[in-house]
């Protein structure tokens, strides 16, 4: 179970999260979801330990994590797909995935991962993860490297930002697929309706607290009436 | 050979010693002491000075020769003049490179000057890797000079590398194309310690329709130094692409200095360049898998030079 305890981040004097409690049991699908710069992917950076909060636990199965490196956190099975992946010069689709998996992949399971994303292997495995690669290729590649980990907790940041209609279906089917298998936690940062559709519960996030948590029947409907309320579209 | 011998040529050419079926000439501290031509390549060695003639006939298609030079006695300089004659239509893989064994006080030079005179439409891969290791205080210095001329629709890939043990390079390239002839150079350093390397690089594109891309990346760290200077010069209708990336780590410092002339309306001539250290979100990206922050560079820098 993951659970936060009074999360707080400050940045340039601004508050960016504040006293943020809560918990997500394992094998739940939480999307975390509201306004632009609310401290959605902040809460996501804490969790990974990518930004130090500036109060407040971080705990992992009853486990203090808050000072632990990401790399720890990582060996603690945890795992972070970035809204906005990196490229690397020189390194390839197959090497970036065996570096996720952490030993030698055989050929099928990068099949596997790849196709999982709407990739084909053949057409990538030995492409370059760098400038050649268009940004929604790149996004997706990045949800196979998680797909390729051994995850407890497998976090995403919008996941479908930048990723075409076709790719964005068959990347629902895979988020219903980990959530039926039930062995990972996931939160997802989404503004995505579909993506909400599938989840446990939503958590809205507005001005760096939790304005409203509760399960998806419960949050979806508020939230879309939010969005076609006179007040959201100012 | 002696085991020392066999781990440089492994070092530098992927080889521990003659390559049956290959054309070969093993220099060895300032001696050539092992030949064979094979009946499309013949080596014989030059009459007025150190160094050999390597004739690749036109009948060569996908052979191999194997030119490597190691320095394996400290104190040594070593010049050789190495010229390559290259009929019409010929294909050849050329391995060159040196490696310095130095385990004295004294330092160890090699000097090595090649020069290519590549015929109509033959292709011809190019490799050259530099190392150097041992445990004196001895420098280990390579100095590598290419000239080539390149002749109607000729090919050349030349792929050079320097990783690790050379204390000090300098670099001098000059290469002359005719029409259609194309040249691609991929240019791979990493610089350690207090090493110094130095790249001058000169492309004139002589022809109508000819073409040279060059790809340096670079790692710098610890104190040392690297200076790039490509310069590529269009006198006709042709295209040119310089593109230089370094890493640069630790107090090391890079400097690139492109250089870039168009003397005839049509050519086409970029040149970019990127000195940065390693991108923080690449670190970040790997540490999320579980990779130490050092094991996280050691990937990128490897991945960067490959």
């Amino acid at each position: 179970m993951l659970t936060l305890s009074n999360l707080s981040f400050q940045a340039d004097q601004q508050e960016i999260l504040s006293d943020i409690t809560t918990s997500f049991p394992d094998g739940s699908f939480t999307v975390i979801t509201g306004p632009n710069g609310g401290g959605k992917s902040t809460l996501a950076k804490l969790i990974m330990g990518i930004e130090q909060p500036t109060g407040g636990s971080v705990y992992w199965n009853d486990i203090d994590i808050t000072n632990l490196s990401i790399a720890q956190r990582a060996k603690h099975k945890i795992g972070y797909a970035f809204q906005q992946p990196p490229r690397f010069k020189g390194m390839s689709v197959k090497k970036l995935l065996t570096l996720a998996h952490g030993k030698v992949l055989k050929h099928e399971q990068c099949c596997e991962y790849l196709s999982a994303v709407g990739l084909c292997a053949n057409d990538y495995l030995n492409r370059d993860v760098d400038q050649s690669l268009s940004g929604g290729e790149v996004k997706r590649i990045e949800i196979a490297t998680l797909l390729a980990r051994d995850l407890d907790l497998a976090i995403f940041d919008e996941p479908e930002a930048g990723i075409d209609l076709w790719s964005f279906a068959k990347l629902v089917e895979t988020f219903q697929q980990l959530h039926q298998n039930k062995k990972m936690s996931i939160l997802l940062i989404s503004h995505q309706e579909r993506i909400m559709r599938m989840a446990d519960e939503i958590v809205v996030i507005e001005n760096g607290r939790i304005a409203r948590r509760g399960d998806r029947d419960q949050i979806l409907p508020s939230l879309i009436q939010d969005f076609n309320s006179c007040e959201y579209k100012k | 050979m002696h085991e020392t011998d066999q781990e440089l040529l492994a070092q530098i050419a992927g080889i521990r010693g003659f390559q049956p079926g290959t054309a070969f000439n093993l220099r060895q501290n300032g001696e050539g002491v092992e030949r064979h031509s094979t009946p499309n390549i013949q080596i014989t060695p030059k009459s007025d000075q150190p160094g050999i003639n390597i004739h690749i006939s036109a009948q060569t298609s996908e052979e191999e020769v194997h030119i490597p030079v190691i320095l394996t006695k400290s104190g040594i300089t070593d010049v050789v003049a190495n010229d390559f004659y290259i009929e019409a239509g010929a294909k050849v893989k050329i391995i060159a490179g040196c490696g310095i064994h130095n385990d004295g006080c004294d330092t160890s030079e090699h000097n090595g000057i090649h020069t290519f005179h590549i015929g109509k439409n033959a292709k011809v891969t190019y490799i050259e890797k530099h190392y150097g290791e041992g445990n004196g205080d001895g420098k280990r210095i390579l100095n590598p000079s290419t000239v080539v001329y390149m002749d109607e629709g000729a090919y050349m890939e030349m792929d050079s590398a320097q990783i690790k043990g050379v204390d000090s390079t300098k670099r001098n390239m000059q290469c002359h194309l005719k029409a259609d002839a194309k040249l691609m150079i991929s240019e791979r350093l990493m610089t350690h310690g207090k090493q110094n390397a130095v790249s001058d690089v000169s492309v004139f594109l002589d022809g109508e329709n000819s073409s040279v891309r060059i790809v340096s990346r670079s790692v710098g760290k610890d104190e040392s130094v690297q200076v790039f200077h490509p310069i590529a010069v269009g006198n006709a209708r042709c295209k040119a692409h310089i593109q230089c990336d370094s890493i640069l780590m630790d107090q090391a410092k890079i400097s690139s200095i492109p250089e870039i002339t168009a003397n005839h309306v049509d050519a086409q001539i970029v040149h970019e360049a990127a000195i940065g250290k390693i991108n923080s979100e690449q670190l970040i990206k790997l540490e999320t898998f579980g990779l130490a922050e050092e094991e996280a560079e050691a990937v990128i820098v490897e991945g960067f030079l490959k």
